[in-house]
């Protein structure tokens, strides 16, 4: 085939991803997305300009070399479309898959100005797939063993992404983690139906593969301390999360029927209630009722489109300002949206209320209304006097972020934190106070994204291989 | 996977399990706790510590079968492998020198008492005992207790053994003699402990309770385990799970330990109907590997 001309290129539309019809998808957990078919995949990979200098490197928080491996599809050399991948990517399946591209790579795509920028996730997700399904996971060449030891503290996305830099320069590296299972928020958090468990499995596979050393079931900070670990690793990374939910501080918290985000993805993720009996871990029948979700994120989305598929009668999120301010993904909210979810804008909770055996009942709101800018540069919500309702509702799932937990900072008492109890690092090594001790994702930024805890991984990946040759310098 | 080495029944439904864990067996203080998983599909569930043995790399849970975990992690024996054991979670028991403590044990709570009275005696306090039991048969860990403490008093409701009435009636007795009490720790069912709470209250005796909220990770990130003190939500896992018992709010942690019932029932059935078919055969693998 004849090289395509840039203008050939541009006049192809983007390529849709095929979806799971919303009507049926509510009645499971299977993925919404179901992922582009190889032709679509080869003809959205012709969009891409090759720009010769490309905007959507710099725009990835792992600098993945976007045009290279987007080329690589387009020429059906597709194997080593998932090395390239890989070369900056640890999880380059999951980043397919729950990266806000339409807020980095994408956004800053040449085509994204004439409209429709190229479905980089799309085809991230598609070559990863390909790999694993077709010839299955390919493991990378790996510099010759340095001898030198690293401890990485949580299995979520910050330490995998370290992790995975880490045992490509060389160097022999343990993940410790607290839970029963490998992924941190991509196991707990993030449902099935938007990134499979057993996508996360095969790309800890990759990594088990490559060498990583992983533990279970192993809390640093009180199974083994954070000193006691640099008395046998040269050097740790602490990438544990923020892991400590905030509440909304009204009234009735307490009721049976309230939980945090945390707590309910849980529940349904990691201990699978939703296969209760059949799975031990009860959830609160949901069945028929009426779920509101607090908060306007990714996991308020997650939160609120898990309870239709566990049968909820009505789906609700709140949230106090506009659909304009949502930290969600546009994604998310329009898949919510098809799916059934509603929507009440402009409302604060003043009170949950119950029956007398401690069951949820109604949930007291204030009708908001935007004013002046904040600090955020988003316009404060403030509220209309007299605009109070009182509204039905079984259960109440609060996804309204993190504040980070105490268990290092309270066990390492030499760790500067600040006064959130964020770990504070150099931004661009990622080291703390503590020698050999560095630090990164949402225990330092607070609740952000999944690729951003990666980038953070990556950057302490590099600033750790330059402390282990130089290890007088800190 | 942690190896079992020694399990006996202490009471009915009551059983004693020494498990291999070094790494928790090294750092556990008296109060703390692990969670365990006994299979696959199993829920995380909370228990306290009661004795660990550094040298050996053991630690002892004492385990009441109430609920589908507890049962089925009683139908394992020695040689089995409980397949996740996590911690040790929790602070420590605040532990000083008060002068004289009241270690409170009502039924299964006398085995999570039993560590931290001991801390206590080691802290230089004289340690009374008080050993709740329905029955004869429910009053356990009575001979460790003697070892420790300087007084030991078994009480059954039924007037079997022992003492005869509630631990509290027994705790009101020895105010009542005018024993001078610095220090009281009540571990057992939640009516138990609110009972020594109000018993000690109006004598200003600084009281102690460990509560056994339903958890799921056990390390600050779910908030499943809020409990009401001093009008303040907390964590049992992290900011306990021993708490201050005439700050707590025990209506709101019976009422939350209620979320399940209906689906606890389910469970229980479903372990009594299908045990062989759902477990024998997993467990064995388990055993296998």
């Amino acid at each position: 085939m004849a090289e395509l001309t840039p203008k050939e290129r541009m006049a192809i539309p983007r390529h849709k991803m095929p979806e799971q019809d919303p009507n049926e998808r509510i009645k499971n957990f299977l993925e919404v997305n179901l992922g582009y078919d190889e032709e679509t995949a080869r003809r959205e990979a012709e969009r891409c300009l090759q720009c010769k200098k490309p905007a959507c490197i710099a725009g990835c928080p792992v600098s993945v070399k976007i045009p290279d491996f987007i080329k690589m599809i387009a020429e059906g050399k597709y194997k080593e479309a998932a090395a390239i991948l890989k070369e900056d990517n640890a999880l380059p399946a999951v980043c397919g898959r729950v990266c806000p591209q339409e807020e980095q790579c994408e956004k800053v795509c040449i085509l994204a100005k004439k409209g429709q920028p190229v479905a980089i996730g799309y085809l991230e997700r598609w070559a990863a797939d390909w790999e694993r399904q077709t010839i299955g996971l390919q493991i990378a060449e790996t510099k010759p063993k340095t001898g030198r030891k690293v401890a990485i503290v949580g299995g979520g996305p910050a330490g995998l992404s370290c992790a995975g830099d880490l045992i490509q320069m060389g160097h022999d590296v343990t993940v410790f983690e607290a839970l029963h299972e490998i992924g941190g928020v991509l196991i707990y958090g993030i449902p099935e139906f938007r990134l499979p468990k057993e996508i996360v499995r095969a790309e800890v596979e990759g990594l088990k593969k490559l060498g990583v050393n992983f533990i279970t079931n192993y809390i640093i900070g009180l199974t083994e301390t954070v000193d006691e670990l640099l008395q046998r690793f040269d050097a740790v990374f602490l990438g544990v999360g923020a892991g400590l939910p905030y509440f909304l501080g009204v009234p009735g918290e307490h009721l049976n029927g309230v939980y945090s985000s945390n707590e309910f993805l849980t529940r349904v993720n990691l201990m699978r209630a939703y296969e209760f009996p059949n799975a031990d871990t009860p959830i609160f029948n949901i069945k028929g009722k009426t779920v509101v979700v607090f908060g306007g994120g990714n996991t308020a989305m997650d939160a609120v489109r898990t309870s239709l598929r566990l049968d909820a009668k009505r789906a609700i999120i709140c949230y106090r300002r506009t659909e304009a301010e949502m930290p969600a993904r546009i994604e998310e909210v329009h898949h919510a949206k098809e799916e059934g979810v509603e929507f009440m804008l402009l409302y604060a909770p003043l009170e949950l209320r119950g029956d007398e055996i401690g069951n949820l009942r109604e949930m007291v709101v204030q009708k908001m209304q935007l004013g002046e800018p904040d600090a955020s540069g988003r316009r404060r919500p403030i509220p209309i006097p007299n605009a109070i309702e009182t509204i039905p509702v079984d259960v109440v799932v609060v996804a309204i972020g993190n504040g980070s937990n105490p268990i290092i900072s309270s066990t390492t008492p030499d760790l500067k934190v600040n006064k959130w109890g964020n770990i504070l690092v150099d931004e661009n090594t990622m080291k703390t106070n503590k020698k050999g001790v560095f630090a990164g994702g949402d225990i330092v930024t607070g609740g952000a994204t999944v690729i951003l805890a990666m980038g953070a991984g990556r950057k302490a990946a590099a600033a750790i291989d330059e402390y282990l040759k130089n290890p007088d310098v800190w | 996977m942690n190896k079992i080495v020694e399990a006996r029944f202490l009471a009915p439904e009551v059983k004693l399990f020494r498990i291999e864990a070094p790494k928790i067996a090294e750092k556990r203080k008296a109060g703390q706790f692990i969670i365990l998983r006994v299979h696959e599909k199993g829920e995380r569930i909370p228990i306290t510590i009661a004795d660990s043995n550094p040298a050996d790399g053991t630690i002892t849970i004492i385990v009441q079968g109430v609920g589908k975990t507890t049962r089925l992690l009683n139908t394992l024996n020695a040689g089995d492998f409980i397949l996740d054991v996590v911690g040790p979670l929790g602070k420590p028991s605040h532990i000083e020198h008060f002068g004289t403590a009241v270690s409170i044990g009502g039924g299964v709570g006398t085995a999570i008492a039993y560590p931290t009275a001991k801390a206590l005696k080691d802290a230089g306090n004289y340690v009374i005992s008080i050993i709740g039991g329905r029955s004869k048969d429910y009053v356990i860990l009575e001979n460790e207790m003697k070892q420790i403490a300087d007084e030991v008093y078994p009480t059954t409701d039924d007037g079997s053994y022992g003492f005869h009435g509630f631990v509290t009636d027994k705790l009101q007795q020895l105010i009542d003699e005018g024993r001078k009490i610095d220090f009281v720790l009540a571990i057992g069912p939640i009516p138990m402990m609110e009972a020594v709470a109000k018993v000690t209250k109006p004598h200003n005796i600084k009281t102690v309770v460990s509560l056994n909220p339903i958890m799921v990770d056990g390390t600050g990130m779910c908030g499943g385990c809020r409990v009401v003190v001093d009008g303040k939500a907390v964590f049992a896992c992290v900011d306990g799970p021993e708490f201050d018992a005439h700050a707590v709010d025990f209506e709101i942690l019976k009422q939350r330990n209620r979320v399940y019932r209906n689906e606890e029932e389910i469970s229980l059935r479903d372990l009594e109907c299908n045990y062989d078919k759902m477990f024998n055969e997993e467990l064995k693998k388990q055993k296998e590997q």
